[in-house]
């Protein structure tokens, strides 16, 4: 059994280990890793995810007993300090020696601190380590401000860490504009724009001089003479590759750092290697994880004599992560390494930046930069990687096919040669993907199972999704969005089956079209399929809903639900504000205006519902539906009855039109706005229907969201009279119930719609397909058929029956336990 | 919150088995769960008339500890019959109570029987 031994268990530490033990499944090698962080090799990748809650143990890249079930002997904590070539032995701290046949030096690098006068203060950090995060995490609760030094991909990726601690903060850049190594001038600008947007200070062509403050840091020195005042600072300059082993050895390191290694990665001793940032090669660090796994794999090649390809650098292709706006180079980004000529195409207003480097005699695609949207950034950086033919009118790259030419700009996945590496963390390439889709991985989780593409960065995800849908399609398998391994058809096609069949209820449908017995996806997306069509109690079929719409209410952590009286518009009257105070205080719930002007009651047991409900109908309450996929609200500002600057009755309108949908169920929940002037304060522009009051009546606008993906509404039409306008919306409403994939809401919908906003305004204004009628009619028959859900459980002593917890003794869940904050109650006991 | 699942497990059936009588058949809904308490266990019953079968377990969602299952929706996976979580859809094999979303996590599952209109559940007689 030959020795093996590894310095560094990082990310490339790692994937030499996965990669080895994959390749010698006899176990013909016996490897020791040495760490000096306290846990086993995690993905620092994705580090920042530390600061969004992730914890140590979910960014492992494997767990401990991995290491232990392959036999590896892991030495967390215990850092090597010298290496004896003459001797084959390293020496950690603790004072063990240890012998090696091969030796892998995967040691990294470290955050470089530059020597300016103060470095040493307190509230100086780097961002390199859980460690350096859990000090940033703790020091920045004491503070206010925070600067970072270095405008790159990482300083950026650390200026958006310390803006979500809440920090004022600022970028400092010695360069006269961001991302200087990937991005041009324009680019930079754009996304400097963006940034301020954000609230980030940026601060260009700044050098700094010393750090101030007495022990404690408490501003920055510029050389030009300003200062900044900052009560933290991180220091995000570069790395410096982790080689000090080197100079005791004997072993070779590069003037700017690094182990010199040739093409095979072997240093001057051939049995010592070194891979990932600590190796230096052809005077190149790459401070990327995907040359890095590439050096891992052909170093495992050749311990374990298979062919090892030589390691002739590596593409620096990348995308920024994280900071909110969209950010790729890829090739030669900056045009600099032939003579080239650029397509440019700089949209300030929507803050997007596209520039495509194309080839002297216009043959071929070099490179780029995509700021604002990248979503075509795995296919250019393909065409790039494989010499693909340009398309006839290259502008087509970053514009989009336009006018009638229609469809492909050349830029499909069924484009792409076998050869293509679609995914560089794990090198896999088209033709290995479509080999295993052939032999059966038809998912993309099984799919990404055996090939492994897609689980380092994800960043090639879409693209595999593609790939998938293309082969599958090429092989005969008809690609449909079906729902789910019980019914093989889309949501538009249950939809028209039930409707021309007759179909009522879950079973039947099941019985007629289905197969095996159902499932949580296909059960509530039929089942508000039997709702946007029959409009019947959804009570009478409780076990086909989801939680929410079987207990109508909306649970919460702990097990208990809240209750969303129905307030239209948001008008309210004392008394009934009054009532949902008696109602919260008698039952002790937490109440909490919601953001769509109502009042949310939280922590009721499920026993208590009907009888809070019976207490809110009295009063003249009903279902405000917040548990279902259907419309929530109807926001609106106070409008020209008492606003001056008010031209039209907003509050009247929006309570028309929400009574008007209340309880209409559709593939997604449903919010609409009414604004009563273009100040626009109901919002109504964010919704998925937004009406804005005009001088000559109302503007209409469509498929609009907020969210973790917010999207602005388009106009639809302007200067609507009233009955117009409702006419128009039911048409809309209606047209995407019938038509819409489940659970996507009205902006991804008009997203995914051929022709788009053009499109929808031919079928709704102009009525191109000539259904406008029969929308209205079918619309008109939910309004007429509408009936509070609450209100018949309330008065049904059956349905009633089923809110309890138990049904063999009659008591509450003993488990449900709160705790107090702010004078009122929140659950306790919510596991991780 | 580990004793909490150590319990279930204690409770699985080994040796001798012990048949509770949780409650009459009506008590459950068609194609759905409710929720029996015995001793300190609350356990999830199952009436899977589509298939004819009745299935039970703990109703704690090991996932994020919550006592929840027996609202949670139930179906098949390839023939496999299941329930899932209402909270974030972990979905659990009635049979075994493995987890099918590749998870680690897992449920205990008890035997049920049906006789004169009632619901028995078996537990280990020990517990
Ligand atoms: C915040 C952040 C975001 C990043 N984002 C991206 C990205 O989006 N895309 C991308 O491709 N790359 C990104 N990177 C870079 C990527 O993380 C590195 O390229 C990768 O981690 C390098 O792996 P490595 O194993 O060579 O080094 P490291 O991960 O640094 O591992 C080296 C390990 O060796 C240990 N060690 C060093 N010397 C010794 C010794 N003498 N004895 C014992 N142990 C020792 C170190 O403590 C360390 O744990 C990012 C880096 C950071 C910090």
């Amino acid at each position: 059994m030959q020795k093996v031994i590894v310095i560094g268990n990082g990310m490339v530490g790692y994937k030499f280990c996965e990669k080895l033990m994959a390749a010698d499944p006899d176990r013909r090698f016996k490897v020791t890793v040495f760490g000096e962080e306290p846990w086993p090799a995690y993905d620092r990748v994705h580090l920042s995810a530390y600061f969004s809650g992730s914890k140590a143990a979910d960014l492992l890249m494997a767990p401990l007993s991995w290491y232990t079930d392959n036999g590896i002997d892991l030495r967390t904590k215990e850092l090597i300090v010298q290496i004896d070539r003459a001797k084959k032995c390293v020496h950690s701290h603790l004072g063990n020696i240890m012998e090696y046949d091969y030796l892998v030096l995967a040691t990294g690098s470290s955050a470089f601190v530059p020597q300016i006068a103060g470095v040493e203060k307190k509230g100086v950090f780097v961002y390199r380590t859980l460690e350096d995060l859990d000090a940033m995490k703790s020091f920045g609760k004491q503070v206010r401000s925070a600067a970072v030094l270095g405008g790159g991909l990482l300083g950026l990726e650390a200026a958006k860490a310390v803006m979500d601690m809440g920090l004022q903060t600022h970028v400092v850049e010695f360069a006269s504009r961001l991302m200087p190594r990937q991005l041009d001038e324009s680019g930079a600008g754009i996304l400097q724009a963006k940034l301020e947007e954000l609230g980030i200070t940026i601060h260009l062509n700044k050098q700094t001089s010393a750090i101030k403050g007495n022990g404690k840091l408490a501003g920055l020195e510029f050389v030009d003479g300003n200062s900044l005042d900052v009560d933290m600072l991180v220091i995000s300059a570069g790395i410096r590759s982790r080689d000090e082993l080197g100079a005791g050895a004997g072993l070779e390191t590069a003037p700017r750092g690094g182990f010199v290694v040739n093409e095979f990665l072997q240093t001057c001793d051939p049995s010592i290697f070194a891979i990932g940032e600590a190796a230096s090669c052809a005077g190149m660090v790459y401070g990327l994880v995907a040359p890095g796994y590439e050096m891992a794999a052909q170093v495992v090649n050749q311990l374990t004599q298979q062919k090892a390809k030589p390691f002739m650098g590596f593409d620096m292709s990348t995308k920024l992560k994280l900071i909110g706006v969209e950010v790729a180079s890829f090739g030669d980004a900056l045009g600099e390494l032939e003579p080239s000529r650029s397509i440019v195409y700089e949209n300030k207003d929507k803050g997007i930046y596209k520039r495509i480097n194309i080839s002297s005699d216009g043959k071929r695609l070099l490179g780029g930069v995509l700021v604002g949207d990248s979503s075509t950034y795995n296919m250019l950086l393909q065409m790039v990687q494989n010499d693909m033919p340009l398309p006839p009118e290259p502008e087509d790259l970053i514009l989009g096919a336009r006018g009638d030419k229609g469809g492909s700009n050349g830029m499909g996945v069924e484009n792409l040669p076998a050869t293509a590496q679609v995914c560089s963390c794990e090198n896999v390439t088209k033709a290995d993907l479509c080999g295993s889709i052939q032999a059966g991985a038809t998912e993309i989780g099984a799919l990404k199972t055996c090939t492994k593409a897609g689980t380092g960065c994800g960043g090639c995800l879409p693209l595999i999704n593609d790939l998938l849908m293309v082969e599958l399609k090429s092989m005969g398998k008809v690609v449909k969005n079906v729902i789910c391994e019980h019914f093989d058809y889309s949501r538009q096609e249950l939809l028209d089956l039930v409707k021309i069949k007759g179909i009522r209820s879950y079973d039947s449908l099941l019985d007629e079209f289905g197969h095996g017995d159902g499932c949580e996806t296909c059960k509530p997306l039929v089942a508000s399929i039997l709702a946007s069509t029959w409009n019947e109690l959804i009570t009478k079929q409780d076990t086909i809903q989801d939680t929410n719409d079987r207990f109508l209410a909306n649970i919460q952590k702990g097990g208990t639900y809240s209750v969303v009286p129905r307030i239209p518009g948001g008008e309210i009257t004392p008394e009934k504000l009054i009532v949902i105070g008696q109602v919260a205080q008698k039952y002790g719930l937490y109440t909490k205006i919601t953001g769509g002007q109502r009042i949310d009651l939280f922590g009721a047991r499920v026993d208590h519902l009907p009888d809070i409900w019976e207490e809110l109908i009295n009063a003249g309450f009903e279902s405000g539906h917040a548990y279902g996929k259907s419309l929530r609200t109807v926001k609106s500002c106070v409008g020209s009855t008492w606003c001056r600057y008010g031209v039209q009755d907003s509050v009247s309108f929006a309570i028309q039109v929400e009574e008007r949908y209340r309880g209409l169920r559709s593939p997604h929940k449903l919010k609409g706005g009414v604004s009563g002037c273009t100040r626009e304060c109901a919002e109504a522009q964010s919704k998925d229907f937004g009406i804005i009051a005009t001088e000559k009546g109302w503007n209409l606008y469509v498929c609009g969201n907020g969210g973790s993906k917010p999207q602005q509404t388009i106009l639809l039409a302007n200067d609507l009279d009233t009955d117009t306008c409702l006419s128009y919306i039911d048409r809309f409403l209606m047209f995407y119930i019938k038509t819409a994939e489940p659970l996507n809401r009205t902006a991804t919908w008009l997203n995914k719609m051929e022709g788009g906003i053009d499109y929808l305004r031919d079928v709704i204004v102009n009525d191109c397909l000539g259904i406008g009628a029969e929308l209205e009619r079918e619309m008109a028959f939910m309004i007429d058929t509408y009936a509070c859900e609450w209100k018949e459980v309330v008065n049904n002593p059956e349905l009633r029956a089923k809110f309890k917890h138990f049904v063999n003794v009659e008591e509450p869940d003993p488990q449900v336990a709160f705790g107090p904050m702010r004078g009122q109650k929140i659950p306790v006991g919510w596991a991780g | 919150m580990l004793a909490e699942i150590e319990k279930y497990k204690k409770a699985e059936l080994s040796s001798d088995i012990f048949w509770f009588k949780a409650a009459a058949t009506n008590a459950f809904p068609e194609n759905g769960g409710a929720c029996v308490k015995y001793k300190d266990l609350q356990i999830a019953v199952f009436n899977f008339t589509r298939r004819g079968e009745w299935y039970a377990c703990q109703n704690l969602c090991p996932h994020k500890m919550q006592m929840i299952l027996s609202r949670g929706m139930i179906g098949s996976c390839e023939n496999e019959p299941k329930v899932a979580c209402p909270f974030h859809k972990k979905t659990f094999s009635l049979k075994d109570g493995k987890n099918l979303n590749g998870d680690e996590c897992t449920i205990t599952t008890y035997p049920v029987k049906v006789e004169d209109g009632f619901v028995f559940v078996g537990f280990d007689s020990h517990y």
